[in-house]
């Protein structure tokens, strides 16, 4: 622990979103506790660590959706820009941090179209032109424009499971965020698609800041630029990935990446 | 012995369907006996000419009219049903939006079991309630269509209400953390969102719930009376309606009295039937159309 934070003093990139003694809870049980690291800007920071380690929730806490659940409870905070979210309207801090999840999940009602323009007609009124201009970057962006801009009023549950996932990261980045959290984004995919989105994660690191759960370590050794590994719901090392994975500093982490357990 | 277990097995097996196939005949008995005695019994009178204009036989004397029929009974059923659904149906769903969406406040939870134990109340104490609180203390008012109305609209709330929560409990809960996720408020995404998504279930709830009080006499006993005339006030005179016109004519001891009541019986029964049809078969379309499985 002390090591990690030795690590994050160090870092030269300046720092977008920095959780500062974060714990989260789940009725009166901490999923994570007392986690501090900073991520930095538009670089690609990967949080891996065994099931149920609290990765997830502490992804859920960046853009304030771990208390949209049932009797859950925050403590602690996460500042962006040196501003603490939590002291925020959480609406507002969700229009900057986007979010892309494990399972796709298009609207399922609405076409293609709908879903990427969901953001921007749903928190204001665009006009036709500006919406059209959002809906062709965002799908660019996403890497999905040349399979579907022939059949953009098709319903979104009309395209495959990885044209969905690149759907709902151009749903995400239609809304013009800062930060792009992504919540196991490969999990439900087979390794083409998955492929293409990791292709796609380190394009997107140049315009936006990516922190990426994933429980496949070879991924977050692919794409991440810093990696954070949690265990038992709290931090156990934070630093460039090639130093996680190659020098690691704790023995839990070594551990873990060669396989003893998890 | 080999044998044996394989015979019993059978038999067993025989039984099964055999008293399954039973169950399925009680259940269909009375539907298609209501459905054909009614139309043997109601089909001559109820394509005869006027029966569905005119005013039934002790609404006019001899000489005044030369048919008869049950023209007031469909009209006012049309007003205190159609009255009925403007103000249960907004209440209904918006207390069931509460119930599923709000429901980690505790106050939901009450809501739900409210509903629940409302639409247990039997029609006919609803409508003496309504009687007691409208009729009977407010010297100003009278047994009405209005309070008819209001009887029917007890009824439709519960049933809207515990339909519209179970719809929007069916849409995934990944769809609201998605709308959440792009910072899209909470009563947008309820009701652009999920309340969309549950529409084609909140719809067929509706419409179970006006079908249920369009064919309920109950309710209306105590509130609406019944007449045999055109209603021309909502407020200050009783007002006809089917289910009453088929309760108070089918008591009758005068033949052709009890013959209205039959082509009322028929009327109701299609009306209610196709109704349900076309419906069901808009939301089918609705739901495909929604979710592109066209």
């Amino acid at each position: 622990m002390e090591g990690s934070k030795l690590t994050v003093e160090q870092l030269t990139t300046s720092s977008k979103l920095t959780v500062d003694r974060l714990t989260a809870y789940y009725g009166e049980k901490p999923a994570i506790s007392d986690i501090s690291l900073q991520f930095p800007d538009r670089q690609v920071t990967a949080i891996i660590g065994p099931s149920g380690c609290g990765k997830s929730t502490l992804i859920r806490c960046l853009n304030r959706l771990h208390e949209t659940a049932y009797r859950t409870r925050v403590e602690g905070r996460v500042l962006l820009d040196n501003e603490d979210i939590y002291a925020l309207d959480p609406v507002r801090v969700r229009r900057r941090i986007g979010m892309v999840f494990q399972k796709p999940n298009p609207f399922v009602t609405m076409s293609i179209y709908d879903n990427v323009s969901a953001a921007l007609r749903f928190n204001g009124r665009p006009s036709r032109d500006e919406t059209d201009r959002t809906v062709v970057r965002s799908l660019e962006q996403a890497a999905l424009w040349e399979e579907v801009k022939d059949r953009i009023d098709a319903p979104a549950v009309s395209l495959s499971g990885g044209q969905q996932q690149r759907l709902c990261i151009a749903r995400a980045l239609a809304a013009d965020p800062e930060v792009l959290l992504m919540d196991e984004p490969c999990s439900a995919l087979d390794p083409i698609a998955t492929a293409k989105i990791e292709e796609l994660i380190g394009r997107l690191k140049h315009d936006y800041t990516v922190i990426i759960v994933t429980h496949n370590m070879q991924q977050a050794a692919r794409v991440a630029d810093y990696t954070a590994f949690l265990y038992l719901g709290k931090l156990i090392e934070f630093g460039p990935t090639e130093q996680v994975f190659e020098r690691p500093t704790e023995k839990l982490t070594e551990s873990y990446i060669t396989g003893r357990f998890g | 012995m080999k044998f044996d277990r394989h015979a019993r097995r059978k038999l067993l097996s025989h039984s099964v369907a055999v008293l399954t196939g039973l169950a399925v005949v009680a259940v269909l008995y009375p539907l298609v006996s209501i459905v054909y005695e009614a139309a043997v019994r109601g089909g001559g009178v109820l394509f005869q000419n006027g029966f569905l204009t005119s005013v039934p036989p002790n609404g006019c004397t001899v000489v005044s009219c030369s048919t008869v029929g049950i023209g007031p009974a469909i009209v006012g059923s049309f007003i205190m049903v159609g009255l009925a659904s403007l103000l249960a149906v907004p209440v209904g769903v918006m207390a069931g939006i509460f119930a599923s969406e709000y429901r980690t406040r505790g106050f939901g939870r009450a809501v739900s079991f409210t509903a629940d134990v409302l639409s247990g109340v039997p029609s006919i104490i609803m409508g003496a309630f309504i009687y007691g609180y409208f009729v009977l203390y407010d010297p100003s008012s009278t047994y009405s269509g209005f309070t008819g109305s209001l009887a029917l609209a007890a009824i439709m709330i519960p049933i809207v209400v515990r339909t519209t929560e179970e719809a929007l409990r069916t849409v995934p809960n990944a769809m609201r953390e998605a709308a959440i996720a792009l910072g899209i408020s909470k009563w947008k995404m309820t009701l652009r969102i999920v309340l969309v998504a549950a529409l084609p279930g909140v719809a067929t709830g509706v419409l179970l719930a006006v079908m249920r009080t369009a064919g309920d006499a109950a309710p209306l006993i105590f509130t609406a009376l019944g007449s045999n005339l055109y209603p021309h006030d909502l407020f200050h005179q009783p007002m006809p309606a089917l289910p009453l016109l088929i309760f108070n004519f089918a008591l009758s001891n005068e033949s052709n009295w009890r013959e209205v009541a039959w082509g009322a019986t028929l009327f109701l029964l299609l009306v209610i039937l196709i109704t349900n049809i076309i419906s069901r078969m808009v939301i089918h379309r609705l739901s495909e159309k929604m979710t592109g499985n066209a």
